[in-house]
């Protein structure tokens, strides 16, 4: 699909999402103003009117979407807050937060992948598949309350919450990545393997270079590809894992917010959050896309052709 | 029906041995895979006590005794008790009811709309394989807990719902795959003298090539059980699944946070629940892997 298409599609689905919550937004906005009394059933018909809600859904989602567009997600039944403003103010901290996740996860991840492989058999490679084993078994939320107690409340080494200092990151970050990190290593191991058995590595060890520059160079940038179609992947999974991992950490990124959202029944926070995580997620696809025609030049006449 | 004739049903003497050849292959195999095992105890191990928990020697899970909360383990209570005052152990037992019948069912949900999804596009091609393919590319350009918190948000939290948002969110992912397997099954000779014969094209997918293509699609459901669980007790312990008192191992680690510095056995035991359940089903689900698609071992 192309990007216009899925951007269309996705907004599509961003707004039918709210046309699925109960509770009427005219209601709910009276009902706020009014400091929790009910409206009469006047009040909210001509409320009805003037938000255009009695419209036609095509017309309801063209509204909508052109004030998207224009950076208006709507306003928040709470506080009556601009939702885009809230999201922008929040996303440094939760980009910061799976960046570094990330970061780790590829600084770590494909280090000992590389090592598993060169290694392979040894107790090294063994403790790198029992850490596949367990990092794909160990979700975020356990991880998260394990390093707390470990680390914070046992140790007393880092803060168990809060957010500004970098100390706040490190337990975060780390129980956000493990996850990616071990699958990271698991997809280099596997992929490096394959390479290792290739012609080149032997001609690039025939021509006398050291094993270091024939593993790292040659064999390394040759067997990232599969790695790097997983970060887009990765990165999804890194941007759904902070809901949680912020919630836990009370770090207050674009996830604690909507988490927020939900339990004050606050549902355009809900939709303005789908739509600006799928639109970050799809840009973060196309610079994956991209990064592989730098790994892999064959790929432009594999494109072309198909 | 009687289209197929009686002869083709009965195996031939070279069939037969080749059957207890793999049969005694996988039994060799499975020796010098200790993992699969291992996966295969924790998984029936948790199935087996999960069934018979009403007829364990335990409290009932939902007991309130706020004179007993927080007790470390003791002869009556070998996990201690949560902030309740409810026996731990008995709590983990029930959760794990809930997490096999939740996470059974969400896998049955999407693996059912994924074939339907699969086979009709696979099977039909044409503008029907691109308007469904449309709708699976949209679904897969969300992140899944993203799209997963927010449906079951909406919706409301509860058991019925978070099984809702996971089916909706996972199911495109294996469509697409399913649809792969059919689109190849459709161009092959049985498919071709199925229909030469007057099959429907209905009785050909629901009973030919489905037939063939049930190997890969066991792995991708049995590969798939770990992760549903993960995403269930993660919504869970955000609060969008279920609703107390009901035991889940999910909401369970959520409310022993506030308690970790008195009671970290109350986050130690739903974690290691979890962690050793899906560490089980994964460790099968290589295995299945292994036994039915024989090429990862050659």
């Amino acid at each position: 699909m192309t990007l216009p298409l899925l951007l269309v599609g996705i907004s599509i689905i961003s707004f039918m999402l709210l046309n699925f919550a109960p509770g009427d937004a005219a209601e709910i906005t009276l009902m706020r103003q009014n400091g929790g009394v009910a409206p009469s059933q006047e009040a909210i018909q001509a409320l009805r009117q003037d938000l255009g809600l009695n419209d036609a859904l095509p017309i309801r989602y063209g509204r909508w979407v052109s004030n998207a567009v224009r950076g208006d997600l709507g306003e928040s039944y709470r506080t009556g807050g601009s939702i885009a403003a809230e999201l922008f103010h929040r996303l440094p901290a939760t980009l910061l937060l799976a960046a570094t996740a990330l970061a780790l996860a590829v600084a770590v991840g494909i280090p000992l992948g590389v090592m598993a492989a060169v290694k392979r058999g040894t107790w090294l490679d063994t403790g790198c598949r029992l850490m596949a084993l367990v990092g794909a078994a160990v979700p975020s939320y356990v991880m998260a309350p394990a390093l707390m107690l470990l680390f914070a409340v046992k140790l007393d080494w880092l803060p168990a919450i809060g957010y500004g200092s970098p100390q706040n990151l490190i337990l975060p970050a780390i129980a956000l990545s493990f996850g990616t990190m071990s699958q990271l290593m698991r997809l280099t191991r596997a992929s490096l393997l394959e390479v290792l058995e290739q012609d080149y590595m032997r001609t690039a060890r025939a021509k006398g270079m050291t094993e270091n520059i024939v593993v790292w160079r040659h064999g390394l940038k040759n067997s990232l590809l599969p790695v790097v179609t997983v970060l887009g992947t990765s990165m999804g999974y890194l941007l759904g894992g902070a809901v949680i991992v912020e919630t836990i950490f009370g770090w207050p990124g674009i996830g604690q917010f909507v988490v927020t959202g939900i339990f004050q029944r606050d549902y355009p926070v809900v939709q303005g959050f789908v739509l600006y995580v799928a639109v970050i997620f799809l840009f973060v696809n196309l610079a994956v896309d991209v990064s592989y025609r730098w790994l892999d030049p064959r790929l432009h006449f594999d494109r072309q052709s198909s | 029906m009687a289209e197929t004739p009686r002869l083709a049903k009965e195996p031939r003497s070279d069939e037969i041995s080749r059957r207890s050849d793999r049969r005694l292959a996988i039994l060799r195999n499975l020796r010098r895979d200790p993992g699969t095992v291992l996966g295969f105890v924790i998984v029936f191990g948790t199935i087996i006590v999960a069934l018979l928990a009403p007829w364990l020697p335990i409290q009932d899970p939902t007991d309130l005794d706020l004179g007993n909360r927080l007790l470390s383990p003791s002869q009556e209570f070998p996990l201690g008790t949560d902030h309740l005052g409810r026996d731990e152990l008995s709590r983990i037992i029930f959760g794990a009811r809930v997490t096999l019948l939740m996470s059974g069912a969400s896998v049955a949900i999407i693996m059912l709309i994924a074939s339907i999804f699969g086979s009709l596009a696979g099977y039909y091609g044409g503008w029907i394989d691109s308007g469904l393919m449309m709708v699976v590319d949209l679904l897969l350009a969300f992140p899944a807990l993203i799209l997963g918190v927010a449906v079951a948000g909406i919706l409301g939290p509860s058991l019925v719902n978070l099984m809702i948002a996971v089916s909706v969110v996972w199911w495109a992912s294996h469509a697409r795959v399913i649809r792969g397997m059919v689109l190849s099954a459709r161009e092959r000779e049985y498919v071709v003298a199925a229909r030469a014969i007057g099959a429907s094209d209905r009785r050909i997918v629901v009973f030919h090539i489905s037939r063939n293509i049930i190997g890969p699609f066991v792995v991708l459901a049995s590969l798939d059980i770990g992760w549903i669980i993960l995403g269930i007790a993660g919504l869970s312990f955000l609060g969008l699944g279920a609703q107390p008192p009901t035991p889940e191992w999910g909401a369970m680690l959520n409310d022993s946070r506030s308690y970790m510095q008195t009671a970290p056995l109350l986050l130690l035991a739903p974690g290691s629940a979890i962690f050793s359940l899906v560490l089980g089903f994964n460790l099968l689900g290589d295995g299945v892997r292994d036994l039915l698609d024989p090429t990862t071992y050659h």
